[in-house]
């Protein structure tokens, strides 16, 4: 792949949005590297979704900018793309998981269906093919192929987030978002899901932003992490760094206030 | 937007006594006003333009219930001269209470000639059929729509479904027909079967049998859609591309009769199954009356079938 290793998959300069009068965003500035896994924390509200759908380009900042490293063309503002050339990022080179299954799959059509959306949007046009590959994935995500024809919505939760994923893998994507992937299952299936992320994206060399608020999976997956506060960036560095040496007080706190059992 | 009348010889039918009134004074030549019809007409124009994409318009409301073809009648009323020959058809058929309905509407307000021979006329309102008969140039025919979004189903938000339009983002449609060949192990989508128009717009073709979607390719008369209640006006002008999607290893396929229409005895035509008594008999019939009718008159009048009193009861 003739991709430049010399300079950051995604470089983010000075990122501001507000909702009216509250900032939401401050002055958000990181580079990502590819093949690493960048863990965003902090509490409700301090801004952790609104820069991660500022990433990936789901809502315009009010400023700053967000380059992401093109197959061809090197680094380039996403903002300045046109809809079409975004787009076309969005369901190839990217993948979003969101926290909310249904939000990311079609809950209506089967999880063959699901998978091989992404396929056929890019106008792959053979249906044994599509269905061997849905079949495929669905085996990587650990779901027994035989389901290739269910509904999501007779799938489990754990089941749906994997599906989540196998949805949004299938075109090799170099970059995923995810958005608290695990938070809303319980802590066995947690606990699978993470070892499954783990695997793929060390197996995959995926480069992966995982916004949440369990400092577990970010210590379990994340290379590095940012600690976000009122908008701000307060703190980055490597993962095992942060949470064995906070130095912002308000890591201190989070990193204190987590339960050891 | 019409020619001269050149099948003024040609006989017509007799009309029938009720529909056989003079044209109602209370109402502007086909009900609509000038300056509403001269708005649906810049919209079939831009729909002309840009084949397969659907124009909103003012729709208006009419004189019939929604459902009831309420767009395509604005669109007949709007291209509709005193000099044209209207056919309406209902499934195929001129006698059916919807295309008996809309006949009617337009003798009372426009009192043009009217005419159940597809090659007569030169409007011709249909709902869920095309012709058996080819169409030529001198013809429009205006399809009646109830969905003019083929994506709905899937997508129900119209923003979106705008934004695939515009960047011809159409995977969601073979999703559906993944989703049919998955379930009931062939694409079970018979009606309305989506088409891919001048290889750019995605279009749904109105609830016509898919065996109707190979006329539309090509077709040398102009195809005008209307649907009312969605507001929406598309068109397939002359001799345009239509290709129905489909899979490589499951193409397009039209539906198949093993038998042959137990009236007229064709093998090339639409057929309706029609139960003929309570102990299961059945036959199968052209859906389109007027190519029947034609069939049969070739036959002679000697050999019609004895299921046909039935038949025409239904």
């Amino acid at each position: 792949m003739p991709v430049d290793t010399q300079s950051p998959i995604l470089r983010v300069t000075g990122l501001n949005k507000s909702y009216g009068d509250r900032a939401a965003l401050i002055d958000a500035s990181f580079e990502l590297w590819s093949g690493e896994v960048l863990a965003i924390v902090g509490e409700s509200g301090s801004g952790k979704t609104t820069l991660l759908n500022a990433l990936a380009a789901r809502d315009k900042p009010d400023s700053g900018s967000v380059e992401f490293q093109l197959r061809e063309g090197g680094l380039t503002d996403i903002f300045k793309m046109t809809e079409a050339q975004r787009r076309l990022l969005a369901r190839t080179d990217w993948g979003f998981v969101h926290q909310n299954s249904a939000d990311g799959l079609r809950m209506e059509v089967s999880a063959g269906a699901n998978v091989g959306e992404r396929l056929m949007a890019l106008g792959q046009r053979h249906y044994g093919q599509l269905r061997a590959t849905a079949c495929d994935w669905l085996a990587r995500v650990e779901i027994d192929p035989a389901r290739v024809d269910d509904l999501p919505r007779h799938f489990s939760g754990g089941m749906r987030q994997r599906l989540q994923i196998a949805r949004n893998l299938v075109t090799q994507p170099r970059l995923v978002f995810m958005d608290e992937p695990t938070s809303g299952l319980d802590v066995s299936v947690q606990a699978k899901l993470l070892d499954l992320l783990r695997q793929l994206t060390q197996r995959l060399g995926l480069a992966s932003i995982i916004v949440t608020h369990d400092l577990a999976v970010a210590r379990l997956l994340a290379h590095r992490m940012i600690v976000m506060r009122r908008g701000q960036i307060v703190e980055t560095g490597l993962t095992d760094q942060v949470l064995d040496d906070p130095q912002h007080p308000y890591t201190q706190l989070l990193v204190s206030s987590v339960l050891q059992p | 937007m019409l020619k001269t009348n050149n099948t003024s010889e040609k006989t017509t039918e007799t009309i029938t006594s009720h529909e056989n009134q003079a044209v109602d004074q209370h109402f502007n030549f086909a009900y609509l006003d000038e300056r509403t019809k001269r708005m649906i007409r810049r919209a079939i124009l831009k729909a002309v333009a840009i084949p397969g994409y659907q124009v909103p318009f003012g729709s208006r409301e009419m004189p019939l219930p929604y459902g009831w073809g309420t767009g395509g009648i604005q669109v007949t009323a709007s291209v509709i001269g005193p000099r044209d020959v209207l056919k309406v058809i209902d499934q195929g058929s001129d006698d059916t209470v919807n295309a008996v309905n809309i006949r009617r509407f337009f003798q009372r307000t426009t009192n043009v000639e009217i005419t159940t021979q597809t090659q007569a006329a030169t409007l011709i309102q249909t709902r869920h059929r095309i012709p058996e008969m080819t169409l030529t140039e001198d013809q429009i025919i205006i399809y009646q729509v109830p969905v003019p979004e083929p994506m709905q189903r899937l997508e129900p938000r119209e923003r979106e479904t705008r934004s695939l339009h515009g960047l011809a983002e159409y995977g969601l449609m073979h999703v559906k027909l993944y989703e049919d060949i998955a379930r009931y192990g062939h694409i079970a989508t018979t009606y309305d079967y989506p088409v891919l128009v001048n290889n750019r717009y995605v279009m749904a073709p109105s609830p016509i049998p898919k065996f109707d979607n190979p006329k539309m390719h090509m077709n040398p008369a102009l195809q005008l859609f209307g649907a009312g209640r969605e507001k929406r006006i598309y068109a397939v002008p002359p001799y345009t591309s239509v290709e129905s999607l489909g899979f490589e290893d499951y193409p397009f396929e039209i539906q198949r009769w093993d038998a042959p229409c137990e009236l007229c005895g064709s093998r090339d035509s639409f057929l309706d199954e029609v139960i003929t008594d309570d102990q299961g008999g059945r036959i199968f019939v052209c859906s389109d009356s007027d190519y029947c009718e034609t069939e049969q008159s070739k036959l002679g009048p000697s050999v019609v079938a004895p299921a046909l009193s039935i038949a025409k009861d239904d």
